[in-house]
Parts: C-alpha cells; structure tokens; sequence
C-alpha cells in the first residue's frame, strides 16, 4: 500500500490556511487517503476536524496512505503540498 | 409606539429594524424515548443549516481575517466524520444535541492537548457547537444577527467575543438591556462610532424586525415608529456624520487655547483618517489569546507599525495592562477574590518584571526606528515611589518621556509628588471613576456612580490639572468621558491639556471646542465643580456658558 512520511513544511502548522488548503486537496482524491503522526489511529485526510485535531506543528513526522488505483499518485500529490509552506503568499 | 429609557452610551441617532443577539442554547436534559433515524436527520438538517449560514457570512465578511475562520468552520461542520461519529453516538443512546456536543468535545480536548494556535481556536469549536445545538432545538442561531441588511442590534449584554466579527455597515446602533456607560458594549460603540444605549430594561421585550429609534445622547428608544420616521433619523445621521467628515485640524478653543484631541488605539489598525498623535495606546491586543509572551522582535514589529503611521506625532504607549481581571496564562496570576484590587497593571511587575523590562526595551527599539514623539506611561500606578521607579526604569532603556496614568484614588491625590518624577500624568477616568466610588465598571446596577459628571470625580480632576498647571506639565485625560463634547469643555477649564478617544469622537469634540473660548469652559468647570450632583452639572455647565455676553457658547452640538 503507498505510504509516504514527510515533515510538515508550513511555518504555522498544519492547522489554518495550510490545513484548508490539505484537506481541501485530500477530499480531491479518488480514494481515501489516511493521516497520522506516529504510531497514533491513521484519520481520513479529507476530515477538517480530524486534521486539525493532530496537531501537528512545522516539522512534525507525518504519514499519509492510501489504497487502490492511482494510490500511489494521490499519496505523491498531497505528501508534496505537506511538504511546502502553505503559509508562504506564492503558497 | 412605546418610550423605553436607558442610558446615553454613544452619541448620535439610528432607526431601524431590532434583531437580537442570541444567548448561546442551553443543553436540555437527555431526552428519553427519542427515534434514532429522526435525531440522525435533524443532526444532518442542523450541519446544512449551519454550514449555510456561516458560507454565506464568509461571503459577506469584509475582514479577510473573519472571512477565512468563518470558511474554515464550515469546512469544520461540512466534515463527514462529524455525522458519522454523532451517528454511532445516537445508536449509543444520545439525542441530536447531545452527539453533537459530545463529538465536539472531542476534537475540543485534543484542540486544547495540542496547545498553541489550536488551543486559541477552541472558541471556533465551541461556537460550532452552540449553533448546531440552537439548529437542532430550533432556537435562533446565537451570536450576532446577519439579516442582510442595515439594522439596530439589541442583546441582554455585549461581549468582546460577541462582537469580534461585528460588520459596522450593518450595526447601525447598539441597545442593551445591561451594562452601564464604561461597559465593554458602550466602549465598542464609541470606538467604531455607532450610537448606542446600555440599560435599557424593556428593549428585549421589543420583537426582532420591530422598527425602532434610539438617541445615544439622551438614552431614549422608541420602539414602533414609522418607515418615514426612520428614513428621517438615518438621513440627519448621514448628514451629521458628513459634516463631522470635514471637520479638519488641530483642537482648540474659540479663542485659540490648543486642546490636543488624540486618539485611544490598539493596535495601527485603529488608526483612521488624521489625528494629531495618539494619547493612549493599548499594548494588550499583543498579549491576548496566547499562551506564551510576545518575543521582543514580535513587539517591536507591532509597535513599529504605529510609530511609522504617524511620523512627528506624539504617540503615548502604555504598559501591558493585564491582571486577574484579563488573564494572561503565562503570567500565571492567582485567582484573587477582588481581581479589580488585585495585581494588575504595573503590580504585575512586582512579581513578573521580565515582562515590563521586555515591553520597555521593545518600545525603545522601535523608538529607536521610527520618527514618532514616543511617550511611555505605566497603568494602575498608585503611589510616588512607584512613579519614581517606573519613570526610571523608562529613562534606563533610553526612552525619555515618562509618565503615569491616574486612576488610583491615592494618586490623584499625590498628582503634585507624582510630577515630581513624571514628565506628564494621563487620567483614566474610567477607573478613577471605578475606585473612587467603589463601583465595579461592569455593574451596571452602579451605572449612575460612574457618571463622570460625578463633582467628587471633577474635584479629583481638577486638583491633577492643577498640579500640573503649577509645574508646567501636561495632564490629559484618556478615559471614556473625554469623548462627551459637553465634558470636553470642563475638561479645557479645568486645566486639562490633551483629550485622548475613539478616533471617531474627535470630530464632535472638535466641534464642541471651537464653540466656546478658554474663559467659557473655565466658567463652565466651575459651574460643574459648585453642581451638587450630576444631573445638576450636566445642566449648569451649558447654562454657565450661555450667561456668558462674549457668546458663542450655546451648548454644543450633540
């Protein structure tokens, strides 16, 4: 199954604009794509609430997967947005 | 068409249809015998009416600011997990309101566990809740009222949180049931400018959509006037506010006695259209809703914002103002039984002086940079030796204009001792009015002893003018009642040398001031001093100005 971990790159977080802005991505995909930090419960990228509840700050470990046709593009598309600062204005 | 009488709070006069602000729902208790499928529609129902609601606010929300938190919550409530956890809770035995609170609860503990930005934002959470807890109850949505037009808004009482969002297009006056004339209600209708009465009783009484009058002057609201009358009220509005536009230039009497006219600010934001300099700038705003301390680079870039508007201008800065009254986590303050007694305002330093040496250095920095006439002055300064001590510390970190603020009984009546270390004193009428009479700010059951046409408050006034009229330094006034064109006056005769308000009520008080020369507002002051109460100073100090052969003094206009 595609799993990617990468670091949070947004200066603020993964919570605000950035947070937005992932989600609204994640719900984009075909297939559900799953978060977590750690070793904590994986929750659905395309949950706002769920998202936001992780917590996770600039430079947080973060692991995203997902399963079935075109996975591995979806967990490549969204692990990429993680990794650049949202916050930015070019963003 | 119904009189209700309250308390004048903001000047000026609005008509329009009253809408009010709903208290948030109360959770009923558990309902017993409930239909699942029919609690799990009305949740979904609640989640489409709400997420509409907020969308179209987001819409219509001129701060971008307030825009993307409102785009956000309805990217919060539109969350599939949100059904399908409030679901399992009703399969679990709770009712619509219930899931939706317990769901909430749960994002809200791990909001709160993660500290920081999330932590500030279980506010966000909380007002979801109550929304969709009011749309499942059928209760109207509680906060402020959005119905696409131009209305009065009228509420039990204002909190800042109720008010954070507030579009003044929209709010065109204020009338509370409570409160009194320095309540946190009658504070923001002075600084956005919009007309306002607090403790006006009946005012729930009146329907939403009713049509109604108040006149923040006098206090007075109708309720059940015609569609002619408010068109009539809203055109003199418009006019006034018009004429006020043009209204230009430094304050000064009729005679030529300048009254510097500054503005209360809290941040560069505030600052609107041209002002002589700023007599009181707020430095809390930086502190608010944080768990941790502004760092020094922080300050410094928010200061720097207000120095660098008004280049030459006189800007006077004053000391985190925090206490047990306003919180601040990382000052880690007792609860105190009496917070308005407590440690707040430079006492904070007593314990925590870190945070003012910081704040000093921060504003010299910033100083440093910009071309601004920056002041300092301490709150809450209660004794000469503080005073000493503070002017010091200001003279240490190479910030040469120190002063103290007045609110404090014992201070006003040392404001000669006082001087002897501080380049200037800024009264606080508001507290002083609080602490003289032992009248807590927010009790509006009190209201008629914060008056600041009170003569024991004019008599404290008038010997800080006085000691400073001795030693030839400034004394202003920053509180609420330097923003009444008719106290303006006896504040001029008094001595008084600079008037710091809302931006917005300069005009008016500009206005005030040209009508009448120095000896008129000295003559006034006295007539204001010799009142036996207020209401007898409210009507002498205009009868003493029209007695008056050189003219000119009619009142002032309102």
């Amino acid at each position: 199954m595609p799993t990617r971990t990468v670091l949070v790159g947004s200066a603020s977080g993964l919570h605000a604009r950035p947070a937005a802005l992932f989600v609204a991505e994640a719900a984009k995909q075909p297939m559900l794509v799953t978060i977590r930090t750690g070793d904590k419960k994986p929750v659905p990228a395309r949950s706002m609430l769920a998202v936001l509840s992780l917590g996770a700050k600039k430079g947080t470990e973060v692991t995203l997967e997902a399963d079935g046709d075109g996975a591995q593009d979806a967990v490549d598309t969204l692990a990429d947005l993680l990794e650049r600062d949202l916050d930015a204005a070019d963003a | 068409m119904r009189e209700l009488r309250g308390i004048g709070a903001s000047p000026g006069a609005a008509a329009g249809p009253v809408y009010r602000l709903a208290p948030p729902p109360a959770l009923p208790p558990l309902a017993q015998t409930f239909d699942p499928g029919a609690e799990k529609a009305a949740v979904r129902a609640a989640v489409l009416a709400v997420a509409a609601d907020l969308a179209r606010r987001a819409d219509t929300a001129r701060d971008a600011t307030a825009a993307e938190v409102l785009r956000a919550q309805v990217m919060m409530v539109q969350d599939e997990t949100l059904i399908d956890a409030a679901d399992v809770a009703i399969d679990g035995g709770a009712d619509a309101p219930h899931a939706i609170t317990d769901v909430l609860a749960v994002h809200r503990a791990a909001f709160e566990a993660a500290g920081g930005y999330l932590a500030e934002r279980v506010s966000d959470l909380d007002d979801l809740r109550d929304r969709l807890v009011a749309a499942c109850l059928g209760l109207p949505m509680p906060g402020v009222p959005n119905p696409g037009h131009p209305y009065l808004l009228i509420a039990r009482d204002l909190a800042p949180a109720d008010t954070a969002g507030l579009e003044t297009a929209l709010v065109l006056g204020l009338v509370t049931a409570e409160g009194g004339p320095t309540s946190h209600t009658a504070i923001l209708a002075r600084t956005l400018g919009i007309p306002a009465v607090v403790r006006c009783a009946g005012i729930l009484d009146v329907t939403d959509g009713a049509l109604a009058t108040l006149d923040g002057a006098s206090g007075v609201v109708v309720a059940g006037v015609s569609t002619e009358t408010v068109t009539t009220v809203n055109a003199a509005r418009l006019a006034e506010i018009e004429r006020r536009a043009r209204s230009q230039g430094p304050g000064r009497t009729a005679d030529g006695h300048p009254i510097a006219l500054l503005a209360n600010i809290g941040s560069a934001r505030d600052l609107t259209g041209e002002v002589e300099g700023v007599g009181l700038f707020r430095t809390e705003l930086l502190y608010l809703d944080r768990n941790d301390p502004p760092s020094h680079e922080e300050q410094v870039a928010a200061y720097r914002d207000v120095f660098a508007a008004l280049p030459g201008r006189k800007i006077v800065v004053r000391t985190l103002d925090a206490g047990a009254d306003k919180p601040l986590p990382f000052l880690r303050l007792a609860d105190e039984p009496n917070p308005a007694l407590g440690v707040r305002g430079l006492r904070v330093a007593r314990q925590t002086p870190a945070v003012l040496t910081t704040q000093l250095a921060a504003i010299a920095t910033a100083a440093a940079a910009a071309d601004a006439d920056v002041w300092v002055m301490a709150p809450m300064v209660a004794t000469a030796a503080e005073a000493a001590a503070f002017t010091e510390s200001c003279r240490e970190h190479g910030l040469p204009t120190a002063g103290v603020m007045i609110e404090v009984p014992a201070a006003a009546l040392r404001a000669s001792q006082m001087l002897c270390h501080a380049d200037f004193l800024s009264i606080g009428t508001n507290d002083l009015s609080q602490y003289t009479f032992a009248a807590d700010r927010m009790c509006g059951d009190l209201a008629d002893l914060l008056d600041p046409w009170q003569p024991a408050l004019i008599a404290l006034l008038a010997s800080c003018a006085a000691a400073g009229v001795e030693v030839g330094k400034p004394v202003g006034v920053c509180g609420e009642s330097a923003a009444d064109p008719d106290f303006a006056l006896v504040l001029a005769g008094l001595g008084i040398t600079s008037l710091s308000m809302a931006p917005r009520s300069i005009p008016a008080v500009r206005e005030s001031l040209a009508a009448h020369t120095l000896d008129e507002c000295r003559q006034i002051a006295e007539a204001a001093l010799a009142a036996p109460s207020p209401a007898a100073a409210r009507a002498a100090a205009p009868a003493a100005s029209r007695q008056l052969p050189l003219g000119g003094g009619t009142g002032s206009p309102r």
